[in-house]
């Protein structure tokens, strides 16, 4: 083409003349990205309002999961801290504040393993517990064992053992809700005093650490003697049993030898797959698990289709605008790439409020029940994955309305 | 040289079957470098659907048409907007991005070519503004221009980028008469001086002035093709 008498004002020599191949795709990406910012930043309400129903969604799932996190977390708070190599279990037991009876003798029968050292029988059972300050009743979990044998390690009882021996004694859980009263300010205060717990009063002698659980308020562990002062249960039935290994013993080939040795009425246990068959019952035997996915789902269409409606109307509104680039030589992928673009910039900037506000919120209220509300990675890591998703698919459906964008209709 | 527009026999229709109706018969027309052309006609000539085909904007039927050396018939989606990225456009609406200011506009017709950093682009955009004297008002937005400062930064918008051939369409119809003589009389001056072709769709008799010819368009023919006073 011819170029001379090219005027001053625009000089434009052929070493920058724009005629070259076309930009980088990393370079198209962070324009497409850069206009997307440019065009949400243009109207703070309208920016509001999408970051705004981005971090409603975000807040809303991570309560859900926070929630359910927690309510298994607690639901499983007295078999986590019962510290054992193996437990026999009633295979139709479903949940451990109402297991299904087992022999005894399975217990004695364990030992005839020779890496079984010890068997303790577990009795657990619900009684009412007098708040020693205002003399209101309370369901508490109370659990009876061998307290001398140490196949049960409850973090802090060790040193309350000789105590535990004699009669009409017990140790609480300093974890349980405050609904019992200030025990263990009492405890520090005073030291043992007297609490009744169904009919008989007992002596506090210690406080040890469990934490509160779905099924009861707080946790009393007592000997297996004083157990049986309260509840008048035939002895030969028990509900679990503790099993300890000599030291280097295999796991796993025990577990499997007791198996088989033990008639079908007990399941062999490690620690882990007895929590894991309690955490099981609350997931999967209670609509518990579903409750909180569908609320989790729901916050997620919420925020969905605000973003959605944000991100049409804003393509609907600048219909020509859109057509225009398109005459100018824009492709439709990367008007495409600019929707998602700003898609993506919602889900990063409604994330990080929603997170703060969330971590917030999960302070007052592990504060407030007493419930283990904690922010795992893996729980923030895979709430912006959902955000993400969220967002990218609102931009994926809006993107469609960049179709009626027809540069044909322009002149 | 290669004329940078050459069309033969380009007829075109909308719609199937019965309610087909043909709007281009038979259009040949061939514009030169450097030659600035004014299409007229009354309302539904044709013009439109002519300027629209020579912008690779719809999909050719029959005929030849060649626009800056790339073969229209039969051309896909990713030529054509190859093709696109070499014209420049001027629209009877300004058409501007309201959330960007007169620069950032002018510099997006430079984003699709690579070779350019930010800061090229928009000492580049701000160049063309100066040179159709909207130096002071770079940094506006569109809502805070006039109607003819904002069509000439469309004006600088189309040209920014050096294109091969300018296609405009009615782009004194939202203007009064004084902007509006302004803005064609900027555009003819410019491309003139770098030599670029334009094609110039139009209704206003106030404008001709500006032509090297005039094409005269009617029922989809070209019925007559007058050399301008130049």
């Amino acid at each position: 083409m011819d170029h001379i008498g090219r005027p001053d004002p625009v000089p434009l020599s052929d070493a920058d003349h724009p005629a070259r191949p076309r930009a980088g795709a990393m370079d198209a990406l962070g324009l497409a990205l850069r206009l997307a910012w440019r065009q949400l930043r243009s109207d703070r309400a309208r920016l509001m309002t999408a970051v705004a129903g981005v971090m409603f969604a975000c807040v809303l799932v991570f309560m859900q999961l926070g929630f359910k996190g927690a309510l298994f977390d607690s639901a499983t708070n007295l078999l986590n801290s019962m510290r054992a190599d193996l437990f026999l279990m009633h295979p139709m037991t479903e949940a451990s504040f109402r297991p299904e009876h087992i022999p005894r003798a399975r217990a004695w029968q364990a030992l005839a393993d020779a890496d079984v050292a010890q068997a303790v029988p577990i009795y657990m059972a619900q009684a009412s517990m007098r708040n020693p300050e205002s003399g209101r009743r309370r369901t508490v979990q109370v659990i009876g064992l061998d307290v001398t044998a140490n196949a049960v390690r409850f973090e802090g009882l060790a040193p309350l053992t000789a105590a535990l021996t004699r009669p009409d004694t017990f140790a609480f859980d300093n974890r349980s809700r405050p609904e019992f009263g200030p025990v263990g300010e009492m405890f520090a205060a005073h030291g043992p005093f007297r609490v009744q717990i169904g009919t008989r009063m007992f002596e506090l002698v210690g406080m040890i650490d469990i934490g509160p659980s779905f099924g009861a308020d707080g946790n009393a562990v007592m000997s297996e003697v004083n157990f049986r002062r309260i509840f008048s249960r035939d002895p030969a039935q028990t509900d679990l049993v503790a099993l300890r290994l000599r030291p280097g013993a295999d796991l796993g080939a025990v577990q499997a030898r007791l198996q088989a040795l033990l008639p079908d009425d007990v399941l062999v246990l490690t620690h882990p797959e007895l929590v894991a068959a309690e955490r099981a019952y609350w997931e999967n035997g209670t609509p518990i698990g579903f409750i909180f996915l569908f609320g989790s789902v729901m916050g997620l269409v919420v925020g969905m289709v605000i973003v959605y409606q944000i991100l049409f109307a804003d393509i609907a509104g600048h219909l020509s605008e859109y057509a225009t680039l398109k005459a100018m030589g824009y492709s439709n992928l990367y008007l495409s790439g600019v929707v998602l673009g700003a898609a993506i910039i919602l889900a990063v900037i409604g994330f990080i409020p929603g997170f703060v506000t969330s971590l917030f919120l999960y302070d007052v209220v592990a504060k407030g029940t007493f419930l283990p509300l904690g922010m795992p990675v893996e729980r923030a890591v895979g709430v912006f994955a959902l955000i993400f998703g969220m967002c990218f698919t609102a931009g994926l459906l809006a993107m469609r309305k960049l179709r009626d964008a027809n540069p044909a209709d322009m002149f | 040289m290669e004329a940078p527009l050459d069309l033969s026999n380009v007829t075109f229709s909308y719609g199937d079957g019965e309610l087909r109706r043909q709007v281009l018969k038979d259009v040949s027309l061939s514009v030169a470098p450097g030659e600035i052309v004014l299409l007229t006609g009354p309302s539904g000539s044709g013009k439109t659907t002519l300027l629209t085909l020579i912008g690779a904007l719809r999909g050719m039927q029959e005929g030849k048409c060649r626009v800056l050396g790339q073969e229209l018939l039969g051309a896909g989606e990713a030529d054509r907007v190859r093709l696109r990225r070499r014209i420049g456009f001027i629209f009877q609406n300004h058409n501007l991005l309201g959330f960007l200011t007169a620069r950032q506009n002018v510099a997006m017709a430079l984003e699709l070519h690579g070779g350019l950093n930010d800061t090229a682009r928009l000492k580049r955009a701000g160049e063309m503004l100066a040179a159709v004297g909207l130096a002071d008002h770079a940094d506006k937005r569109p809502s805070q221009l006039s109607g003819g400062q904002r069509q000439r930064v469309a004006v600088a918008r189309a040209l920014v980028a050096e294109p091969g051939l300018v296609l405009a369409d009615e782009p004194t119809a939202a203007l009064d008469r004084a902007s509006g003589q302004e803005v064609v009389h900027l555009l003819s001056d410019l491309a003139r001086r770098r030599g670029t072709p334009i094609l110039l769709v139009t209704h206003d008799p106030r404008i001709l002035d500006i032509a090297d010819r005039i094409v005269a368009m009617e029922d989809g023919r070209i019925i007559q093709a007058d050399a301008a006073g130049h």
